[in-house]
């Protein structure tokens, strides 16, 4: 039962996630978190995190997780099948559609209206990691003085980091080390 | 592109044995996404085996960006459908999912263990730090790029999907389905593609 769940929920999810890794992050987490609390926000970019740093898409490691978390390796199996499952038979009929038609000025319209609408979901998961990181808090902060000054050290350099055109695997690296080393120091 | 014909069965097998080789082995050593595995797909396909040309591997991935799903997936199954059929769209998209499958059910056992350890959680806290200064400085781009346009659409679209979502907790499903009926009646338009 539970793998027919992960099953459907995450057909649903690869059905409109649009526009790659981080477009899909705000969808997974809407249903993994927030609906049926397999995971928590910490946990899910923790996913995010090793998803940057191993190899495969974050939508599949995050269905993967998911799924080993719920139903073992079953789950796993079950989740990324889910997902992958609408695309398949999607770019099969673009195929097909591409074959009859050439130019299909409708599916262009409908992502062209996605588009935005991602930028607008992912700013607000991105919300939620910024909570996190500066805060400890999953939501809105209730305290706003239960700042953490580690954290927003952290969030900073790695922010003048990525400015200075640095890589994604030596930036994650970096902040897990300076991290540590800030934690160690207390 | 190179025809695999069916009536060789030795040929056929041979093509699925190493698109699914080369395929597996492209997605289990490429950290980065979409992105990087496109252009090793290419290394590989076109100018490597020869069974497909580099336009409509370029054509076919612009698509498969686009649509729904994983892009790494998707450019998978269109570049898989084209060289050799259904057959070889399934051959292109397991090998894809497998490494990452093989590999993350490995780490999602030892988590626990790993993550309730204390050391680990500084790391690990100082990493969802520099995860969360990927995702800002992703927003960021993707609002200046949106900025830059200065079309007015695409603009409402953002702002009104970012409130109702936000503010009034409006399930995401459903935002994404108003804003897909909203650019299929009104953004047909080329000025709206990318």
């Amino acid at each position: 039962m539970e793998c027919l769940l992960l099953y459907i929920e995450f057909c649903k999810i690869g059905l409109v996630c649009v526009g790659g890794g981080y477009a899909s992050m705000p969808l997974i987490q809407a249903v993994v978190v927030d609906q049926y609390h397999w995971m928590t926000i910490p946990q899910f970019i923790d996913i995010f995190t090793i998803s940057q740093m191993t190899p495969g898409p974050v939508g599949v490691n995050a269905a993967t997780f998911c799924g080993t978390r719920v139903a073992g390796l079953p789950g796993s199996i079950a989740a990324t099948a889910g997902f992958v499952t609408p695309s398949f038979f999607l770019c099969i009929f673009v195929m097909y559609l591409l074959k009859k038609y050439g130019e299909i000025t409708l599916i262009k319209g409908i992502l062209n209206g996605l588009r935005p609408a991602v930028v607008a979901l992912i700013c607000v998961a991105g919300l939620s990691f910024v909570y996190l990181a500066l805060w400890n808090s999953e939501t809105f902060p209730a305290d706003l003085g239960a700042f953490d000054m580690k954290g927003a050290i952290i969030l900073v350099l790695a922010l003048i980091a990525i400015r200075k055109k640095i890589g994604v695997i030596k930036l994650l690296f970096l902040s897990g080390l300076l991290g540590l080393l800030l934690g160690l120091a207390g | 592109m190179i025809t695999i014909s069916t009536d060789n069965q030795d040929t056929r097998k041979n093509f699925l044995w190493l698109l699914f080789k080369s395929t597996f082995l492209i997605s289990a050593f490429t950290v980065g996404g979409g992105m990087v595995l496109i252009p090793l797909m290419k290394a590989k396909f076109v100018d490597e085996y020869h069974w497909i040309d580099d336009k409509e591997t370029l054509d076919l991935v612009a698509i498969a960006q686009s649509l729904p799903g994983i892009m790494a997936c998707n450019s998978a199954i269109m570049l898989g459908y084209r060289m050799g059929g259904l057959t070889a769209a399934l051959t292109a998209l397991l090998a894809t999912v497998l490494p990452p499958l093989i590999f993350l059910t490995i780490i999602s056992i030892f988590y626990d263990a790993f993550a309730s350890n204390e050391y680990v959680q500084m790391i690990l806290k100082g990493m969802q730090c520099g995860a969360t200064a990927i995702i800002i400085n992703v927003v960021i781009g993707l609002l200046q790029k949106q900025l830059k346009k200065k079309l007015v659409l695409p603009m409402v679209i953002l702002v009104g999907t970012f409130i109702a979502n936000y503010f009034f907790g409006i399930n995401l499903m459903y935002c994404i389905l108003v804003d897909a009926i909203i650019g299929a009646l009104v953004m047909r338009e080329p000025k709206y593609n990318d």
